[in-house]
């Protein structure tokens, strides 16, 4: 009895930028800084001196009064959220069984995304440390010699 | 001639006799260390963007008032909050540790021989991590 073999199926052209690749390795990448960068966070946010009862409006603008904080902090939203998001998208392909699901979730999920990043950066960039108006005692103590 | 063909294997296995095969061969994970440091990975990976979304809303009440930014940062001081923030920390060690493991299966000539070793390092780094972090959050949390 002979067998014939068809000729094995040849692979599909692939044409642009293979997106699923750059994302696996933007996982990896940005997962290395992430641990650097949120272990620094919750170091000196949770652990030097008295911790989260230190944490409130003063504390986050003696933080962003220096540059070092504030490219920190950027770092911190994007490349967290991104990382946060891809990984959600994994989840949802994983499980999403209707195409309509998928659609619903991952549109949900890229506007959330979107969003946040607008407003985190938009936060960052346009604090103001001395607000008019606002009580002294919330205020830390360089806007005493600002106003 | 192998006495089953591969025919012969759905003969040998009715629909319904399937369904009621709690674990039939053939899938791929099977438990142990390869399979639960998957399962605690994206557990923790879930747990720790919805917080991600919870923080950047609170952290841009910074940009509304001092007052409102004060008020719920409060609420990130109570000892219910103080537990919590246990849990956080310790989802993200997790999933950073075991993120690093990953990364050594996938680059490092020897990681996919040895990654039943490195989860059990994964987990003793934890624990190290944990007993430095928590007794230091729990002392400022319940203000010993």
């Amino acid at each position: 009895m002979t067998v014939s073999i068809e000729s094995p199926r040849t692979l599909p052209q692939r044409r642009g930028v293979n997106w699923e690749k750059w994302g696996w390795i933007y996982m990896r990448a940005s997962g290395v800084i992430l641990v650097v960068l949120i272990f620094g966070h919750l170091f000196v946010n949770l652990m030097v001196g008295d911790g989260v009862h230190a944490i409130d409006f003063a504390f986050v603008a003696g933080k962003w009064a220096d540059p070092f904080w504030i490219v920190w902090d950027t770092l911190l939203l994007f490349l967290a959220l991104i990382h946060g998001a891809n990984g959600m998208r994994t989840i949802i392909n994983d499980y999403a069984q209707k195409p309509s699901t998928r659609r619903v979730l991952s549109g949900a999920l890229a506007g959330a995304t979107v969003i946040l990043l607008i407003l985190g950066a938009l936060v960052i960039f346009t604090f103001d440390p001395c607000p008019a108006g606002s009580p002294a005692d919330l205020l830390p103590k360089f806007c005493g010699d600002i106003n | 001639m192998p006495e089953k063909s591969a025919g012969g294997l759905a003969e040998a296995q009715p629909l319904d006799q399937i369904k009621h095969n709690p674990r039939p061969g053939g899938t791929l994970y099977r438990g142990r260390e390869g399979m639960w440091s998957w399962v605690l990975h994206r557990i923790t990976g879930v747990g720790i963007f919805f917080f991600l979304l919870v923080h950047i809303l609170d952290t841009a009440l910074v940009r509304l008032s001092p007052e409102a930014y004060n008020a719920v940062m409060s609420a990130y001081k109570t000892p219910i909050m103080g537990l919590g923030e246990v849990g956080l920390v310790g989802a993200i060690g997790f999933h950073a540790l075991n993120g690093l493991r990953i990364i050594l299966v996938d680059f490092w000539s020897v990681g996919t021989r040895h990654q039943r070793l490195l989860f059990w390092l994964v987990l003793g780094l934890w624990v190290v991590l944990m007993l430095g972090f928590v007794p230091r959050h729990l002392m400022n949390v319940f203000g010993a």
